[in-house]
Order: C-alpha cells, then structure tokens, then sequence
C-alpha cells in the first residue's frame, strides 16, 4: 500500500516526535511510508477563523501533494476532519466544484492514524511497550466529527506495561479551540482549568490524545504550573517498543 | 468575485434583518468583556455547574431509552428543513385556517411593528395590566418594555420569569431564565420585591414555589388579557400549541377573555400529525422528562368557553433574512429546547448574560448575528470552540459548528467588502496563507519560528510578546526543536530536495 503522511504544520515545526512516531510505528508495522515534501498545512485555522478565501489555495495544494496514495495518514483528528469535513465544503462554497470533487476523493483515502490502524490495517494490539500511569482525552474533533468512538482506547488497552487510568468527564473540551484560545482567552483558560484538575485527579504520569494542538493547550497549563504530568501523543506511546527503550 | 462567492457573502444585505434600538438581541459589549466578568463570579459558576449537570444527565437517560431517537432526531430535522422550502405557503394556510376559526391574523415584519400591534389590541380592551406566558420571543422585542410605556403592566406568571422580572433582572437561559440564581438568591428577592410575601419565607423549593402561587392566583383571576408565544402552530388546523411545565401557561391560555399569541414565522409545522414528532423530542430534551406535564392546544374560539377573542402575531424580525443565507437557514430549525445551552462548555462557564441576546449559548451565537445582522453580534459566532457538542444533542440536526464557521466567513468578507482599514488579524492570515502556500517559504517561515528558542528561559517559554501573551498568561508555549520534522526526514532519508 502506498502510504502518504500527512505531518501536519503544527507537529512539523513544533512537535516533530509526533511525525517521528508515527513513521516508526508504521514501518514497524511493515509499510514503506511516504512523506511528500510539498505538502504544508491543511488550512483549518485559515477556515475556523473565517478566512476561507486564504484557505482555498492550502485546500488545492493538499488534494494536488496527495493525490494518487492509496492512504494518506495524519496523526491528527482535528486536521483530519479540516480533509475530510471542511475542505470540499469551503471549495464549493467559493465556487470551485472541480477542486470540491478532487477534495472529496482525496479525503475519503485520508484517515486519522488510529482509524487507519484500526480499520484499515484491522489491528488492535500494534505490540507496544510503554510501562507508564497513562490517561487518555479524547479530542472534540476525533470523538465528534470523525466519530472515532473506542479505538484510540482499544489500541492503548493493548499496548504492555501501560497502566491505563479514566479520564473524569473525558468528552468535555480542553478549551484549545484553535484561535478561541487567544480570542476568548480567559474561557479557554477556565476549561482548561477544569480538564487539568480531572487529569490529575487520575494520577496519570502522561495525558495523550491524538490531537498535538489540544495536547499543546493541555501540557502548556500544567507545565505553568509545574504539575507533574507530562502531555504525549498518542503516537509516541504506540510506537513505544520494549527494544526501543 | 464570482457568484457563489456573492451567494456566501452579500445576498443578504438585501434583507432587513432586526432594527436596533428595541429589543434585545444585543448586548451592550463584545463576548470576551462580558464572560471575563461572568467567570470571576464564584457563585454564578457553581449555580451554572450545578444545574447544566443535572439537567445534562436527566436529558441523557430519557433520551438513551428511545430506541428509535437518531430516527426522530431525522423526521424532525426533514420536516423543518420541508417546511422551511415551502414556508410561504404554510404561513398564508395557517392565516386562513386560524381566521376561518374565529381568530385574527396580523403580520408584523419587525419588533417594532409587533410591539406596536399588541400595544394597540390590549388598548383597545382596556385592560392595564396584562398575564404573559414563559415566552422567549416577547422578550426577543422588548413587549414588557413597550406594554410599559404604554401603561400597561405585564406580568409574568411562568416562576422564574416572574424571578427575573421581580429581580429587574435579564434571563440567561431559553428554558430556565433564572438558572444563574440559586434558591437562597430567589428567596431574597421574593422578600424585597413581591407584594404581600410572608416574611418568614425559607429557601425551601416547595415554600418558594407557594409564595409565587399565592401571588399569581390574584393575577390570574382578575387579568382580562393574556399574552403567550407559541411553541408550534399547524398549518392544516390553525391550532396553537404551548408546552410547560407548571400549569401558569394554562391559566393565561384559558382564564383571560382575550389571547394574544405572538409568533415566529419560523414555528409553523405542517400538519397535526408533525407535533407527534416535536412532542416526543421537545420534553426530553429540553426538562429530560419524557413529557411536559402541560400541553396547550387551542384552535381559534369556542364560544362560551376560554378566550373569546383570539390573535396570532406572525413576526419576521430578521428571520426571511436568515431563511435567504442556504448555508445558514437551518438556525430556523430550532425548537427552543436548549439541550445545546446545557452541553457547551462555554455557556456552563459564561451563563447566558455574556452573550447579550435573549438567546445564548450555541444556538444563540447562530441565531442572534443571523437576526441582527452580523455586525451587531460580530463576537459571537467566535464564542465556541467548535467542540461539536451542541450537534450532538440537537434534536433537530442542526450543524451549529458549521454554521458558526459559515457566519465566521460571513463577518470576514463583509468586513473586507466594507473596505475597512485592513486589522491585524486579517493581515496576519494572509500572510500565514501566503507563506504556505509555498514549501519553500514555508521551510523559511520554520527557521525564523525558531527565534522563539530566544525566549526559553529554564527549559520553557513562559511569556511571549501581544498577542500571543494571550497564550502564556496561563499556559507555557512549546519550546521550538533543534530540527523540524522535514529537516528530520530529509536527513533520514537523504532526499537530495
């Protein structure tokens, strides 16, 4: 299968070990992966904060970079549901329906990492190794737009060694919101506040999700105070070997 | 500019969409100002979080026993959306069965006009003080107000209407309007405002609820004019129906010689048969009961029996305008319930004053810009985080996320067509957009990013420069990497680009 990744811009320039895990789990796995290098962001800030008509040239480079994989995997529900939820609505709604068409079938071969494992690849355990007091969130846009239910769950259930803690009130939203955390930020920073609390209520070492940008939001809060507690991608555990450590 | 492009931006200009100076549709100040003095009240918080708890849990258990919701959820949505392709139609059929009854019709294009109407009607009885029932929209056009000046006393006889109005407060909740005030708060104002209170009164829910009873009996027996929205209208009957709780509506609907129903063009259904669609997903989720202890249907007058003089109000007040925006109109869809207000982690904290509209919460930071225009409530479609909770609950399908990005585009090329001066946000967009839009500008753009590495102090970045000081005020910004994924991948893979 020839599978393209899509990093994104935010764990392309910030949280790079997030693109390294997810290359390492796959090739682990047994799949050459493909990084095409035109490729730059997928224009959701662009789109969620009104500017469509600057979005509109990010939305054609994606369906240009990715056209013709067979896959094309983001470590990213919020990213993924930009592909697959927003890029051919925005097109159509500024009047390129061609790009509208080439967007709706690029999207329908772009998955969110644990839906390409899971229901792609049809796996649940992956074989890692990660002995660590693990919670987990689960992203709005994963949960919500790409309807990715337990699988995230189900694969972190598998991996050895993890001590898998519940998140209290887990589907409440961390607050990120993309540009809301700096237009509303004083909102932003009380739900924040609340989804702290509940992550170290569980006593976890690390918070995962599959989002960089939510985990961002959660770890920039409790790195100002000195928690404890660590953020990490989903990826990096599930690329986590007993070998590797 | 092409067509679609006019589609998403202009059309509606043409519309008129709720006049200001009457009303309340608007707030006094952008969302941001008003929810920083919302959040730093403890009280206010604990009251909120307490009562969308309850009510969240109470919706999700009737709601998980419906085997056949998601169906529901999809005939409510279908026979809004049909109703709304053919809504001229439905309005002149429900004047005609409405009048054929014995009721009268008026059309009113906005609240001013509405007001002036009603005004008009109760003068023309004579009454001086008039008994409403819990309805949103006479508050969405100021109708105490200009009942007021008038000289008319309106009085509001659903509980915690009648909490807000004695408290000369505002309600912060399509459902529960005085949801941000706990019993204790309740019982204080009962004792400083309501005429004949006994003194000795507790904070007991059941002591509190027969204080207002003893005060209300008086109004209804002697009120002579009642004034109510209506939750739904049939076109093929002229039947109003209104859904409650406590029997006060039912008073206002029966006890009165003369009803005046003030209505949304947007409520009327079809057919008799579509409110056993509404019926089953209104109660549920707005009170999570299975059903309301009290619905009200009335079909124009039955001599010798309740109302013997019947009016419906028909308002539009920026609502053809909302109907002229496809990408939008389903903001007409709504059904009140509020089950979206109870689930937003923005309203939990913020309460519904910050908003400034009568209606807030998700569906309000739709509706309310859709109804003004988007200049008047340009903050907010931008009050959501687009967590998509509100979508969830919505019990007829209404996509409030993609509409707030919808009406989120709207305001950024209505103020690029307004040719204002060029803000910095805008600028800032364009620029991001312009640098990627190319990978070389874009690798760039990552090298220079790096300079943030000049702000690490220990290991972290604690403050940076306005406005992302709006960041770090509360959270530490990720340090920068030595090496950015694609210096990575290059590396790894020796790609000579």
């Amino acid at each position: 299968m020839r599978v393209a990744l899509f990093v994104t811009c935010l764990a392309d320039t910030l949280f790079p070990q997030a693109g390294r895990a997810t290359v390492a789990l796959l090739e682990r796995l047994g799949h050459r992966v493909e990084f095409p290098p035109d490729q730059t962001c997928c224009g959701q800030m662009h789109v969620n904060t009104g500017y469509q008509r600057e979005a509109l040239p990010l939305i054609r480079r994606f369906a240009e970079t990715f056209d013709g994989y067979e896959a094309i995997v983001i470590p990213s529900g919020s990213c993924t549901g930009s592909v697959r939820h927003q890029h051919a609505m925005v097109a159509r709604r500024l009047g390129d329906d061609d790009l509208a068409r080439r967007a709706e079938e690029v999207a329908a071969r772009t998955f969110e990492l644990t839906q390409f494992l899971t229901d792609v690849l049809g796996l649940d355990d992956v074989g890692a190794y990660y002995p660590h007091r693990v919670t987990y969130h689960p992203t709005c846009h994963s949960l919500r737009l790409l309807q990715v239910g337990d699988r995230p769950l189900r694969l972190l259930r598998n991996v050895a060694g993890i001590d898998l803690v519940e998140l209290p009130d887990a589907q409440a939203c961390c607050g990120f919101g993309g540009t809301f955390a700096v237009k509303n930020a004083d909102v932003s920073t009380a739900m924040l506040a609340d989804k702290m609390r509940n992550v170290l209520s569980t006593g976890a070492e690390v918070c995962t999700a599959g989002d960089s940008s939510c985990l961002m939001h959660i770890g920039g809060g409790l790195s100002r105070l000195s928690a404890g507690t660590q953020t990490v991608h989903l990826a990096e555990i599930l690329a986590s070997t007993r070998a590797g450590r | 500019m092409n067509a679609r492009e006019a589609a998403g931006g202009s059309t509606f200009l043409g519309l008129p969409t709720s006049p200001r100076g009457v009303g309340h549709l608007r707030g006094d100040e952008p969302f941001p100002v008003a929810a920083r003095r919302a959040l730093a009240d403890a009280q206010l918080r604990r009251n909120l979080g307490r009562a969308t708890t309850t009510i969240r849990a109470k919706r999700a258990r009737v709601v998980a026993e419906l085997p056949d919701w998601e169906e529901l959820r999809e005939a409510g949505s279908a026979i809004k959306a049909q109703t709304m392709a053919n809504l001229d139609g439905y309005l002149t059929q429900l004047e005609a069965e409405f009048t054929a009854r014995g009721g009268t019709v008026h059309w009113a294009r906005d609240a001013v006009e509405a007001n002036q109407i009603v005004t008009g009607l109760v003068r023309d009885t004579g009454a001086t003080e008039v008994v409403k029932v819990k309805s949103i929209l006479t508050d969405e056009i100021g109708l105490n107000d200009a009942l007021a000046a008038a000289g008319i006393d309106a009085v509001e006889t659903d509980l915690a209407e009648l909490i807000v109005q004695l408290g000369h407060d505002r309600p912060s909740h399509i459902l529960v309007p005085a949801i941000h005030k706990n019993r204790a708060e309740i019982r204080d104002i009962f004792l400083r405002e309501m005429a004949g209170v006994d003194p000795g009164l507790t904070d007991e829910p059941a002591a509190l609820a027969e204080a207002a009873r003893l005060f209300l009996r008086r109004k209804f027996l002697s009120a002579t004019v009642g004034i109510s929205g209506a939750n739904f209208a049939v076109a093929e009957t002229g039947t109003l129906c209104v859904v409650e709780s406590e029997g006060n509506g039912r008073m206002c609907l029966t006890l009165p010689r003369t009803l005046i129903t003030v209505m949304g063009i947007e409520k009327v259904v079809p057919a008799w048969a579509d409110l056993g669609v509404f019926l089953q997903l209104l109660p549920r989720s707005s009170t999570g009961e299975r059903m309301n202890p009290y619905t009200s249907m009335w079909t124009g007058v039955t001599p010798g029996d309740g109302p013997q003089d019947v009016h419906l109000v028909l308002l539009d007040n920026g609502r053809t305008a909302a109907l002229a925006d496809p990408a939008g109109r389903a903001a007409l869809h709504c059904i009140r319930c509020s089950a979206c207000l109870n689930v937003c982690p923005v309203y939990e904290r913020t309460g519904g004053h910050a908003y400034g509209s009568v209606y807030p919460g998700p569906i309000g930071a739709i509706l309310s810009p859709m109804l003004t225009g988007i200049e008047d409530n340009a903050s907010l479609p931008y009050a959501s985080t687009l967590c998509g909770a509100c979508y969830e609950v919505c019990p007829v399908k209404i996509d409030i996320p993609s509409i707030l990005v919808h009406l989120r585009a709207r305001h950024v090329e209505e103020a690029r067509h307004a040719a204002r001066a060029p803000d910095p946000e805008a600028a800032v967009m364009a620029a991001a957009a312009w640098t990627m839009s190319s990978p070389a500008r874009y690798a760039a753009a990552q090298a220079g990013g790096r300079i943030g590495r000049l702000f690490v102090r220990h290991g972290t970045i604690r403050r940076l420069p306005p406005p992302l000081s709006r960041w770090t005020r509360a959270r530490d910004a990720p340090v920068p990497p030595a090496q950015t994924f694609r210096q990575w991948w290059r590396r790894e893979h020796q790609d000579p680009r």
